[in-house]
């Protein structure tokens, strides 16, 4: 597994097992009285927000806080960001006062991969521009293996505005590396330019494609960009694209609804299909994104310093009882 | 297994009269199992509290709870080495005012011991806390001693104890492996080969 965590692609199908399972075994803290571990005492998280978030940027708190870490929530509005502060001294000055891991969200695609060629803390990529959101991928793939026992031949169907979903390429990344089927239904406006190179199916047509889906995904319509054009009008979108009470009995029994949030009910998704307590998995993705963001805060701050930036005495220190038996 | 001259120091059979005695002791020593539960710690503590259960069962002619414990959140050479997924902690039971009994297959150097200890008061204050282990083999980093030990065994510290159980590695026994040749030359060997004995990775 890399230092950083900034895209889905760089995780292997073995990284992705680890970071499941892991996930599996700290969900358990949740259940506690105790909602807490030591685990990563003594290590400082900040939450770089430069976008305005509610979910994920509590979801990460929650996960460093269970796990003992210490954490500073930035957001953009009301710090030095306002009076005109660029993102490398930002950076530069988070890493000064001695943050171990810097979680980011920011309007731009790939200010995560700069953000980590700048400092030596890990960064963790927690939705960048129309890029990339490799928690909520690792959270969706943890709430379909609650569903289905493996992720090989597992069909999912990821359907909206895949143009500017960053959910939605981090999903495929690591649905493809696993093995899944993933077919995209969108409106050809709202699929990218190359999409016809990308390891996935594609389909106009929503209605075609549900019977035979085990796993259908629906994305947000991301109703500030609707001014463009992409759609004739909302209605028409809801119409041809949206999952309502009758697309989901189209729907195989055993096949689950999934949405990263929020949702534009009676859009993308109707209230009665969101709500529904058989098929929505709604409310458990928010939840495993606790354990999943504590694991991968677990497995990429638990380890040991990364060789070449604090390498030698603790680790030659250590006597034989290290590896040999601990206790 | 290059490198490492291996001695068994416990058959089957031997362990499975360790762990009668035991069962004896634990009896013995808490005047029955009122309130008495077992907890094992991952990996092979946990094959061990469900044994040691079966047989406190047999002598006292009732169910005794057993739990599972996973320390590897709570260990203090996080950081220093690779994380290990870990396993899932389960204690059916509640553990206030409950003797726990602690089962492990091997007491070094204490410091999983210190991890589970940690781990048990965030599940509840039982009314004590006991250790079970199958094998002792000095070396202690911390203060802490077992109640119960199936065999005292002394090593070197570049020596290994693998214990081998029927549920984790198909048969029962204790091997002391020391590394081949002369003792310095071989302690890396020793350190590499105790993988068994080492931490779950």
């Amino acid at each position: 597994m890399n230092k950083h965590l900034l895209s889905a692609g760089d995780l292997t199908a073995a990284d992705i097992t680890r970071v499941l399972d892991t996930a599996a075994h700290l969900a358990s803290v949740t259940d506690r009285a105790i909602k807490k571990v030591p685990t990563l005492r003594g290590r400082t998280v900040c939450n770089l927000f430069f976008e305005d978030s509610t979910r994920t940027r509590i979801s990460f708190e929650l996960a460093a806080k269970r796990l003992s870490a210490d954490v500073i929530n930035f957001s953009a509005k009301g710090s030095s960001v306002a009076k005109g502060e660029s993102l490398k001294d930002t950076a530069v000055t988070l890493e000064a006062m001695g943050v171990d891991a810097i979680v980011v969200r920011h309007g731009a695609s790939g200010a995560p991969w700069q953000l980590a060629r700048w400092v030596d803390a890990v960064v963790i990529n927690a939705g960048d521009g129309t890029h990339e959101h490799p928690t909520q991928a690792l959270l969706d793939l943890y709430t379909m293996r609650q569903h289905f026992p493996r992720f090989g031949g597992l069909r999912v169907a990821i359907v909206g505005d895949v143009l500017h979903s960053r959910v939605a390429r981090s999903n495929v990344l690591a649905l493809t590396t696993m093995g899944a089927e993933v077919t995209l239904v969108a409106p050809p406006t709202l699929l990218p330019a190359r999409v016809d190179a990308w390891p996935v199916a594609v389909s106009y047509d929503l209605d075609a494609v549900l019977p035979k889906q085990d796993v259908v995904m629906m994305l947000r319509v991301q109703l500030e960009r609707q001014q463009a054009g992409f759609f004739p009008s909302l209605r028409e979108y809801a119409r041809l694209y949206g999952l309502d009470a009758v697309r989901l009995a189209a729907m195989a029994p055993h096949a689950i609804v999934m949405h990263p949030g929020p949702m534009n009910r009676g859009v993308e998704i109707a209230a009665e299909v969101a709500d529904s307590i058989e098929r929505s998995v709604i409310a458990s993705q928010v939840s495993n994104g606790i354990s999943v963001r504590m694991a991968m805060l677990y497995l990429l701050l638990g380890g040991p310093p990364v060789p070449g930036l604090d390498d030698g005495p603790v680790q030659a220190a250590e006597p034989a009882g290290e590896v040999v038996r601990g206790g | 297994m290059s490198g490492v001259s291996a001695t068994a120091i416990m058959d089957a059979a031997d362990v499975g009269r360790a762990l009668t005695r035991i069962a004896h002791e634990v009896a013995e020593r808490n005047r029955g199992v009122d309130g008495v539960v077992l907890v094992g710690i991952h990996t092979r503590g946990v094959p061990l509290a469900d044994r040691l259960a079966a047989k406190l069962a047999e002598i006292e002619g009732r169910p005794v709870p057993v739990g599972a414990l996973d320390v590897s959140m709570y260990r203090d050479d996080i950081g220093l080495r690779p994380p290990s997924a870990g396993h899932d902690t389960h204690l059916p039971f509640d553990l206030t005012a409950k003797v726990v009994v602690l089962v492990d297959d091997v007491l070094y150097t204490g410091r999983t011991i210190r991890a589970a200890l940690d781990a048990l008061v965030d599940f509840g204050r039982p009314r004590a806390i006991q250790l079970a282990v199958l094998v002792d083999r000095g070396h202690r980093e911390l203060p802490l001693r077992a109640d119960y030990v199936g065999k005292n065994v002394p090593t070197a510290s570049d020596e290994a104890v693998r214990v081998q159980l029927d549920e984790t590695d198909g048969d029962d026994g204790v091997v002391l492996e020391r590394p081949a040749g002369v003792a310095g030359d071989g302690a890396a060997a020793g350190r590499v080969e105790a993988g068994h004995t080492g931490r779950p990775a």
